[in-house]
């Protein structure tokens, strides 16, 4: 019979960590060594594909997005968007890619691939989809679902997702997400059939684990904590970012009235006339340079954005790790008190209050057979709770494992994304202000004329 | 030149401005105006957008380049000087060193203005003697008493009315004296005015204040006759180059207006822009404080996003300096030309009612009378002092404006720059990701 606590912190030590492979980059998905130690757990069915598929290296597009009218569940009439998913393989010889399979999606069947996956693999940081809707707008930006603009920037988002999926180790071998990509019709009730939603774990069960885990690895608790952080933080410098964008698109836009006024007061002017109708002109250019500057600022907020969301993601990993720490925490308790019950009834001393004690007391003790029954039944109990916390233990350590080692991958992935994406915002700032110098230097030149 | 019947006024309803002949233009008042549509080379040109995208400069000077602002504008300040006067500048003015005087009943900022000359009207060869902006608002009512056919410059406005300014603020009394400075090298350049007597004074007494006491009204000939002339006359006919130099000035006025709007616009969405930055840049730091690998990056975009901010403040400053108050400056000038103007058709109007007076009297008719000739006298010296103003005024309005708006433009490139060249060197030492960036981006782009 073993201890309670003490031994747990044994049970729990981390494994050493074994590092995957972190994915490629965002415009290849380059697939094909089997992951070595991913054992996927809980998920039952065989959701590993069988065939080569993944083996070649494939190309995945969501290449267009249209609208669409159909029936909803409440047979209501409504307007959703679907985007083209077209999937290449690409042969190694030539590089020549070939259409393998092309279906239309829409997000909420994004939305069921990408829960079926938390729930299926709740040690990956699974990649987030592109927001619902649109938030952090400045007032030139419509928060409108059905909007150009914002239905563009989500077809991008959905292919990210897609990417990103296709481009980690463990879930690019998953069967749904082949499904996904390769069967349109009956792809939902595929998903349902496998019986996921019964696996999730409840919101509330999660939220009393978090409150109650005594013990969770430390490691977990920090990362919740910057996790927190970084939602916050990016949070805060989306929405500043989205004023400052206000105020600059101010800022170019009133300068257009100079071209106007230039123009008009040119019409009185004798020899000053050209250079201040041409100077005008550049005013207008100046004015209407800020549209593409900003479009190109959306992007790199869309960066932001994806780890945003990312850190949900990243909680969602420490909230299961929590969870099962309690789970395996109420195990070793439950079985203590067993066992404790077990000794009480075979000693016959009453060490603790328990029920059985007063009624005892008040209605006299149990005949022996009845004792001897009890005791039968506690013993099979202990055994049986003797295992599952073998395989509890074994369990959480397996997650913990599998889940520091995709956590190690992550980090290295949003460094070097956040990095590349921050280069890149210092490049468009530089680009705007050579924008800059070229006008006003024209404009300049104009004015020398006068 | 009006001098034959008078003509009949012409009305400026169904003619644009475009059609009207300028001021300046020879025998405008020949050409017969009407709505044509392909104007001779001596009127206005009526522009067209169209017209002016084939004559733009092409190109302009590649991104980068730029020459130093404050050389480029001294250049141009040299240039005026040498243009305006064709013979040897004799007389020299500057407005500089400004201190404050405290005393029990009032505190003030005198300027001292240093005079250097070669003409016998200066007993002197240099002179140096300060003064306050009483004096020069005193000075400018004595020119305009003295010299009513002509164009005195504006002085900077004497209260300022937008907000709470400080009027000991170093930026307050700096543009103010620029401004002194302009008003007093525009008479000294100008041929008549520069040789007033008032002015004269004004360059040379140690105690303004005793002179001022005494009175000394020393007017021109067509100085005191002007000053007599009483109100009340209606004007016949106005001469075209006058009609068109007041609806000229009339709508340049409504346009310079319009331009400070629109500026003092601009420095209001670049103020809120400048306030935003200021909460951007912080957010960086605090999730720098977050990473590991990420800090730096994100600490060199935290400095950036400051640099801009600073850059931007300098910006908005200059603009305020330098950019408004000039035009605040030719706003009022055209407000005072029109008063001037009006004065000029007061004395016309005089000499036509003496005329039809004349002409209904039945006696004198071989000889004119002698105050009708006095009349006609009056009213053709003014005119051509008013005519020989108007052009030194378009000419310097001309160097004027290029010299304000080549400066708006160098500010602009000058913060533009600011910023690349710290961001430069914030990401000089990513130069491979850099480049392999430059490809990405444009893919990334539209599809």
């Amino acid at each position: 019979m073993e201890q309670a606590s003490s031994d747990l912190e044994g049970q729990l030590q981390p494994a050493p960590l074994e590092p995957l492979g972190y994915a490629d980059g965002e415009l290849e998905a380059a697939v094909g060594e089997k992951a070595e130690g991913a054992q996927e757990e809980s998920s039952g069915l065989d959701t590993m594909t069988e065939n080569n598929f993944w083996l070649k290296k494939i190309e995945i597009s969501v290449s267009e997005a249209e609208k669409r009218t159909g029936r909803n569940a409440v047979n209501m009439q409504e307007t959703y968007t679907a985007y083209l998913i077209e999937t290449r393989s690409v042969e190694h010889a030539d590089g020549q890619s070939v259409l393998t399979d092309s279906l239309w999606r829409r997000y909420s069947e994004f939305e069921l691939l990408r829960n079926y996956l938390l729930v299926c693999y709740p040690h990956i940081v699974v990649p987030p989809l592109p927001e619902k809707r649109a938030e952090f707008v400045w007032h030139k930006l419509s928060a409108d679902n059905m909007d150009p603009d914002f239905v563009e920037r989500r077809r991008i988002g959905l292919e990210n997702f897609l990417l990103r999926v296709a481009s980690h180790p463990t879930l690019c071998r998953d069967k749904i997400f082949y499904l996904f990509l390769t069967q349109e019709g009956n792809w939902k009730e595929t998903v349902n059939e496998t019986g996921f939603q019964l696996k999730a774990d409840s919101r509330l069960k999660a939220l009393n684990a978090t409150f109650r885990v005594k013990n969770p690895d430390k490691r977990f608790t920090e990362l919740k904590h910057y996790s927190d952080e970084l939602q916050s933080v990016i949070s805060h410098l989306l929405r500043v970012r989205a004023r400052v964008a206000d105020r600059l698109y101010g800022v170019y836009k009133v300068h257009g009235n100079y071209g106007r006024v230039f123009s008009e007061w040119s019409a009185i002017e004798k020899e000053m006339g050209d250079g201040l109708q041409s100077a005008g002109h550049h005013m207008d250019v100046y004015a209407s340079s800020i549209d593409d500057i900003l479009e190109d600022e959306e992007h790199y907020a869309d960066q932001l954005k994806e780890y945003l969301f990312y850190a949900e993601a990243l909680r969602a990993v420490c909230r299961k790790h929590e969870l099962m720490q309690y789970d395996l925490e109420m195990a070793v308790q439950d079985l203590a008190s067993k066992k404790q019950q077990c000794e009480e009834l075979a000693t016959g001393t009453v060490r603790t209050f328990s029920l059985k004690g007063m009624t005892t007391k008040l209605f006299g003790q149990e005949a022996p057979e009845q004792r001897e029954a009890r005791i039968k039944v506690l013993e099979e109990q202990i055994s049986e709770g003797e295992q599952q916390l073998k395989s509890k233990n074994l369990e959480g350590r397996e997650f913990v494992k599998n889940a520091w080692a995709d956590i190690e991958r992550f980090k290295e992935q949003k460094n070097h994304d956040l990095k590349e994406a921050l280069i890149s915002y210092a490049v468009m700032q530089i680009s705007m202000c050579k924008k800059g110098i070229q006008v006003w230097t024209n404009a300049k030149e104009c004015f020398s004329k006068m | 030149m009006a001098g034959g019947p008078p003509k009949a006024l012409l009305s400026s309803g169904p003619h644009s401005l475009r059609d009207m002949p300028h001021p300046l233009a020879v025998s405008s008042s020949e050409e017969a105006v009407g709505g044509d549509s392909t104007p001779s080379p001596d009127l206005l040109v009526a522009r067209s957008f169209g017209d002016k995208d084939l004559i733009l400069p092409n190109g302009g000077t590649p991104a980068g380049t730029s020459s130093p602002a404050s050389s480029s504008s001294l250049l141009n300040r040299l240039q005026l000087d040498d243009e305006i006067d064709g013979e040897t500048r004799d007389l020299f003015v500057t407005v500089d060193d400004p201190k404050k005087h405290v005393c029990t009943m009032e505190t003030y900022i005198t300027y001292r203005i240093t005079t250097k000359s070669t003409r016998v009207e200066f007993d002197l060869p240099e002179y140096s003697v300060r003064r306050r902006y009483q004096d020069f608002d005193w000075l400018r009512s004595k020119l305009e008493e003295s010299q009513p056919t002509h164009l005195i410059p504006p002085l900077p406005e004497k209260f300022v009315v937008k907000g709470v300014v400080d009027r000991f603020s170093e930026e307050f009394v700096e543009t103010r004296r620029k401004a002194l400075d302009k008003f007093l090298k525009r008479i000294t350049d100008h041929p008549v005015l520069s040789f007033n007597e008032h002015f004269n004074v004004f360059l040379t007494a140690k105690d303004l204040n005793a002179y001022r006491k005494q009175g000394i009204a020393l007017l021109t000939r067509v100085g005191e006759s002007v000053k007599h002339v009483t109100g009340g006359y209606k004007l016949r006919s106005r001469p075209l180059e006058f009609a068109a130099i007041g609806e000229y000035l009339d709508t340049f006025a409504l346009k310079l207006g319009t331009i400070d709007r629109i500026a003092q616009r601009i420095i209001k969405e670049e103020i809120e822009y400048l306030v935003e930055l200021r909460e951007y840049g912080p957010v960086y730091s605090t999730w720098s404080a977050l990473e590991g690998e990420l800090a730096e990056p994100l600490e060199g975009v935290s400095a950036c996003i400051g640099n801009c901010s600073t850059a931007l403040e300098e910006l908005t400053d200059d603009m305020t300096e330098d950019f408004l108050p000039v035009l605040r400056e030719y706003i009022l000038y055209s407000d005072s030309m029109k008063s001037v103007l009006k004065k000029r058709d007061q004395v016309q109007a005089e000499y036509e009612a003496k005329l039809e007076a004349m002409a209904l009297r039945k006696e004198d008719r071989p000889k004119v009378p002698a105050d009708v000739e006095k009349c006609q006298d009056r009213v053709e010296c003014f005119n051509a002092d008013l005519k020989a103003d108007m052009e030194r005024w378009q000419n310097n309005k001309r160097q004027d404006f290029r010299q304000l708006l080549m400066g708006l433009a160098d500010k602009n490139i000058q913060y533009y720059e600011k910023l690349t060249r710290r961001m430069v060197r914030e990401t000089v030492l990513e130069w491979p990701i850099l480049c392999q960036l430059s490809g990405r981006i444009a893919y990334s782009r539209r599809r």
